[in-house]
Order: structure tokens, then sequence, then C-alpha cells
């Protein structure tokens, strides 16, 4: 009897063990830019050691165009490759049929902690398709030695005031660096330009392309003098090849020590403050300057979590989510990675401040984020976006006037939208 | 069928060894047929078929409808044109892509022979000469445009840093943000990487020129030159003509380099990369499909002017 006990017991010790090892390996779309990967990594190994479950990162593109590309092509093929996906804020619309419902695999205390306003650009067809992972907002960086030097106080709070201190210190610097380059940015043609450029546009008063509506609206005067002031910058306080720039390309610029002021992500932050970095100790991080008429504003950018729907796995790919997006890891990503958390408590936490101390700014940049208009044009997002960046790309590069530009992509916005987005 | 023509046939068994023949020779081609059916005819009459509906890439987001021809042209409630044939940016891939085919191809071509002609002489340290020209054609494209791209940047790269040397670039420039000079920057990228390969197929063509006859115009006095013009040119034709197809017509379809490197921008955007944008970034199945068709018929037309005209023979 005694023999038959200890005979099960160590068989359910065997299987037990046994099940644990072989686990179940999920695969992961994660990130590339800047230290993404790394970062991905680490949260991913912390699970797999506690669950006894194993993960298979996989490498992504860099460029956010040609990660959805990709997973367009998985996903319409209904191919179960990739459990969790990592999705940009503007994809819910676009690949939202193709991910799992996850408000019930998210504990509810948790779910209600995120930015509202994130969630409810995550729910597609009633489904949460997206769990908040990490959010993103437009930021200025600059130098504050070189602001000393030049003897200004604070970063500049307008577009005239950003031109006028950047023609200063490039004339200045030049004489040192034949390189150096007031501002840069992301002037490419692809989706981080319709970014940057909204920006503009919003901080001119000039509305966010088509509004919620689903009315045409780039076309007007405002946005035209928004592009209008920005493409006077190129040639002059931005590089000319600010046109080929697109995150990596600025932030690479930046960081070597060639350029007085950035707009960029706040990936940016922690990877210009690491050991190697040459502007280590001299980044100052504020607010986007405003135009005439407008107010500040930071693009929203982020990324979410999703579950595939033909996943093989769904129970712990969704365990996998819930796990990441996490206060706890949030937490650690915001310290480690300076990635800005979806959960508005931690803005305030003492040790999150510590490491990336320009959060406090960044949280009120949140707070005025301008929404990419993807919830209105649906799954005509990326023609839109295309339609807006061709033509500012046409300003930047000089192909055609600010007024020309815009009118023509108010008429081909409108041709895409035909019947209704 | 086969039966039937199998039972008329056995009364004139004799009448010829050719119809066996022609039998035999059709069921040893019938698996080819086969294969060559399903994998690119087939996809062949789908695309046309898709040209031809309004089909999203996105297989759950709606039914797919018939629309006639309106990819092509349309005529909006407005009374305006839309459709890939009135697409100014269409016709700018185009042109875009004939400019970079054309002078990419002539330049590959002349590099390519000097090069073959160089390893084809008996010269020291030939087979590492060889073994070195192969490099770039052996790197990956999507690395070397890369690499390229890198090398052009403003800031960093050393081409800029060139450029500026000898006074063509103010700082802040490269050839690659400069509208006018971008489409030749990738020229200069294309003609690094195929010379070499143009160089591959030239060779094949010199070292199957006989000797001797080098060896009798040299008896019967004919300069070097004369030699080249009178002898190797003549007798490199073939070679050279199925040579320029291949690259002419793999040219028309550049997709990976100018992508990697300045990927939508419009004034380097290609046929390829104007389709890609259609069917896989804007999910437009129907209308990207129609893209490809037209592609398609812009590459048989090159096709068929070089086979009518050059009378290039393949075998």
């Amino acid at each position: 009897m005694k023999k038959t006990a200890l005979l099960i017991a160590l068989t359910a010790a065997i299987s037990a063990s046994a099940a644990n090892a072989a686990g179940v390996s999920v695969s992961f779309a994660c990130d590339s830019t800047g230290n993404g990967f790394n970062e991905c990594k680490k949260g991913t190994d912390a699970w797999a050691a506690k669950t006894g479950n194993s993960v298979k990162l996989l490498q992504v593109p860099v460029d956010t165009g040609d990660r959805l590309a990709l997973y367009q092509q998985q996903l319409g093929a209904k191919s179960s490759d990739v459990d969790v996906y990592m999705i940009d804020v503007v994809w819910p619309g676009i690949i939202g049929n193709s991910l799992l419902d996850l408000s019930k695999s998210v504990p509810a205390a948790q779910l209600a902690s995120y930015f509202p306003a994130i969630v409810k650009n995550n729910t597609y067809d009633g489904k949460l398709v997206g769990v908040p992972w990490f959010t993103d907002g437009g930021l200025l960086y600059y130098r504050t030695d070189l602001m000393e030097k030049y003897g200004y106080k604070a970063a500049p709070t307008t577009w005239t005031e950003l031109q006028a201190m950047a023609t200063k210190i490039q004339a200045g610097e030049r004489a040192a660096n034949a390189k150096f380059t007031g501002f840069v940015f992301q002037g490419k043609n692809y989706e981080g330009l319709t970014c940057d450029a909204l920006e503009w546009v919003a901080s001119h008063g000039g509305g966010s392309i088509v509004d919620p509506t689903g009315k045409v609206t780039i076309n007007n005067p405002q946005a035209v003098a928004a592009i209008k002031t920005i493409g006077s910058f190129v040639g002059t306080i931005s590089p000319e090849a600010v046109t080929t720039y697109a995150e990596e390309d600025a932030r690479n610029v930046f960081q070597s020590g060639s350029a007085a002021f950035m707009r960029n992500w706040p990936y940016a932050y922690a990877l210009g403050q690491s050991a190697d970095s040459p502007v280590k100790g001299k980044i100052g991080v504020a607010a986007l300057p405003s135009g005439e008429g407008g107010k500040s504003t930071a693009t929203l950018g982020g990324w979410q979590l999703g579950v595939n729907a033909y996943s093989k796995h769904p129970k712990e790919a969704a365990d996998l989510v819930a796990y990441l997006t996490s206060s706890a890891e949030q937490k650690r990503r915001a310290i480690s990675g300076s990635y800005s958390p979806t959960i508005p408590a931690l803005y305030k936490d003492a040790d999150v401040l510590k490491a990336a101390p320009f959060f406090g700014s960044l949280f009120n940049a949140l707070s005025n984020a301008s929404a990419r208009p993807a919830t209105a044009t649906k799954g005509k997002y990326n023609q839109v976006s295309n339609a807006f960046a061709s033509a500012v790309y046409n300003v930047l590069t000089k192909k055609q006037t600010a007024e020309a530009a815009l009118a023509g992509a108010q008429a081909q916005i409108t041709r895409i939208k035909g019947r209704g987005f | 069928m086969a039966i039937s023509t199998g039972s008329v046939s056995r009364p004139r068994r004799r009448a010829g060894i050719e119809t066996t023949r022609a039998r035999t020779a059709m069921w040893l081609l019938l698996p080819t047929v086969i294969v060559l059916a399903l994998v690119a005819g087939y996809p062949l009459l789908r695309t046309i078929y898709l040209s031809f509906t309004d089909a999203p890439l996105n297989s759950n987001s709606g039914p797919t409808t018939f629309i006639g021809f309106d990819n092509y042209l349309f005529k909006g409630e407005d009374g305006t044109w839309t459709g890939l044939l009135v697409d100014p940016v269409w016709w700018t891939a185009v042109w875009n892509t004939v400019k970079f085919s054309v002078v990419s191809v002539v330049l590959e071509t002349l590099l390519g022979l000097m090069f073959a002609m160089v390893i084809n002489s008996k010269i020291k340290g030939r087979g590492l000469l060889r073994t070195a020209i192969l490099v770039p054609w052996a790197i990956p494209t999507v690395v070397s445009a890369q690499m390229w791209a890198w090398m052009y940047q403003d800031n960093l790269g050393v081409i800029s840093q060139w450029g500026r040397s000898l006074g063509l670039l103010e700082a802040g420039q490269s050839f690659l943000s400069k509208t006018d000079t971008a489409l030749w920057a990738l020229v200069a990228v294309d003609v690094w990487k195929t010379a070499p390969f143009m160089a591959l197929l030239l060779l094949a063509g010199l070292q199957g020129i006989p000797a001797d006859m080098y060896e009798a115009a040299e008896v019967d006095g004919a300069s070097k030159l004369r030699q080249f013009f009178r002898l190797t040119l003549p007798l490199l034709t073939p070679a050279l003509l199925v040579a320029l197809v291949f690259r002419t017509l793999d040219a028309l379809r550049v997709f990976d380099m100018p992508f990697v490197v300045k990927q939508y921008a419009q004034e380097t955007m290609t046929m390829s990369i104007y389709a890609r944008q259609n069917l896989i970034d804007f999910g437009t199945l129907g209308y990207g499909s129609a893209v490809s068709l037209l592609i398609f018929l812009i590459i048989m037309v090159f096709t068929v002017i070089y086979v009518t005209s050059l009378r290039v023979r393949f075998d």
C-alpha cells in the first residue's frame, strides 16, 4: 500500500516535471528599433522562467510600414507561425479582424489602470485586439551644453524660436564641425513623416488631416503655414538630406554630436544617455514647439500586444501578453529602456522619474496628443497617410509649394475616400 | 480521347516512325507543361482575373466584386478620370524604371566587357582577380544596398565626404537626397553590383572563341584594335545579346535595391515598388494586380523588340 502511494507520487512528480520541461513555445514578433530586441528579451526571459514555457523572439523589420506589410501577409494567409504581435497604434483598424479579443485575458484591475484613450483606440468591433504596452509621443531633444554656450536658458516654445536658436548655434558650431546642423527630424517619405508633419500642422491649429467624422480637412491656411515654415528649415537649419532620415538616422546624427535639436520618440533618451554615447549627460527633453495660433502637440504613437487569431497556443500567448503589459514589467522597461508606460500612475513613480526625468513633461505632451486619423479612415488609413506624407515630402524636397501640395493631397484623399472610408 | 486515337492509328502503324516519335515526345514533355501551367500559367491567369476585381489583400475584410476595367480607367461621378492609366505616380515609376534600366545596362555591358577581357587575358594573378571581381555580386542585395545607403549618408557617409571635398556637395546634402541625382546614385550601386555578373556571362563567350583565329590574324598583321572589332566583337555578339536580354529584363523589374535605399520616394520609385505599395501597403489586391499585369505587358514589349530586331537566339 505504502509502496503504491510512493509509486503514484513519484509518477506524478516525474510527469509534472516533464510537462514543465516541455512547456509550450510561443513565438513573438517584438521590436527592433534601438535597443528594442534586448528589452523584449529581458521581459520574455522572465516570463519563461516563471511559467516554464519558452519564447521564440523573431527579428522584425525596423520600418513600421515593412512590419505591417509582413504581418498583413502572414495574417492574410491565416498563418499560425507567430503567436504574439507587437502592433502599432494605427493598426487595429487594419488587422484587427485577425486578432483575438483579450479583454478577458487581462486582469480587470490591470485593464482599468491604462490610459482610457489607448484602450478605446485598441478596441475593434467591440473586441480588445491589443493590450497597451508602451505609448509614444514626439518630443524635442536638445543639447544642454550648447544651450548654455550660446546663452539660452530654456528650450524653444515656438517654431520661430527654434529656428532662431538653431540658426545661431549652427553658425557657431560650423567653425569646428563643418557637418554640424541645427535641427533633425524624420523627413523620409514614410509613416514617420506623417507623424512629424501632423505635429507641425496640429501645433498651428491646422487639424488632423481627416476629422473624426471622416471629413477631409488638410487643405487649410494654418496647415499651409505649418508646412511652409518647416519646409523653409530644410537646407538652412536642417540638412537637405533630412528627406532621407527615419528615426535611427536622425538619432545617429544627434547622438554623434552633430545636431543641436532633434524631434524623436522617447526611446532615443535612454540610448543618448548610455555609457558610450558622445552626448551623455548633455541631453535635455522638452515638449515640441507650437506654431502661431496653436499649442504644442505630440503625435500619439505607441505599441500594443495582440494575439494572432490563428495561434496554436492562444492561452499561453495571452498569458505572456498579460505579463508583459503588467505594471511591474512596464516599470522595469521604463527604467531600463525609457519606454513610456501606458499606465498614468507610473508617471508619478519616484524610481521611474529618477531614471527618466523627462517623463513629467512627456505626460503633459501625451495629454495634448494628436491621434493620427486611423479610426476615421479605417482600412484606407495607409493610403491617406501616404498621400499626406508624399505631399509634405514634395514640399521638403522643393518640388512643390505648400499650397499646391496640400491642395493636391486634399483632392487625392477625397478620391481615396470615394463613397466613404 | 487517348484510347480512340490509339485504336484509329493502329491499322496504319507502319505509317510513320515520325508519328510515334512525336507521341513519345509529347508524353515526355507533358510533366514540364503541367509544371509550367501550375507555376506560371495559373498565377498569370489569376492575376489577370484579379485585376478586374476590387479584391482586398486581407481576405477577411469583405467580398470581392467584378468591376471590369475600373482599376485601369474609371470615370468618377464628378466627370474626372481616375485609375491606373491616368495616375501620374505610375507613369513617373515607369519612366524612372526605363531610365534606370537603359543607363545601368549600357554601363554594365561596357564595364563587364572590359572586366571580361582583362580576366581572359593571360596576366599574373588572374585567378585571384576573377574571384575578387565576383565579390559584389555574391553579397546579398539587401546587405549591399544598406551598406551603400550608409556610405551615401550625408553626415557620416564616406561618399558624401568625397562629394564635399570635390565641391559637388554642400554640408547636409547627399547624392541620394538631391532629387536630380538620386536615381543616378542608385544606378551606380546597380552597376557596381551587376557588372561582375555581366563579366561572367561575357567571359564564357570569350572563351568560346578559338585561339587559332587570333594567331591567324596575328600572322596577317592585324592590330590588336582591329582584332577586337573584326574578330572578338562579331564572335561575341550571340553571348552579348543573351546577356543584354537577361540584364534588361532583370533591370526592368528591379525592386530590392531602390526600395532598401529610398523606399517610396517618388523620384526613385520603380514599377515594382509601385506595385508592392498598392498590393501590400494599401492592401488593394485588385488594383495591384492591374499594376502587375501592366508591368508584365511592358516587359513583354521589350522582349519582343529584342527578339525580333536583334534575332537573339537562345539555343
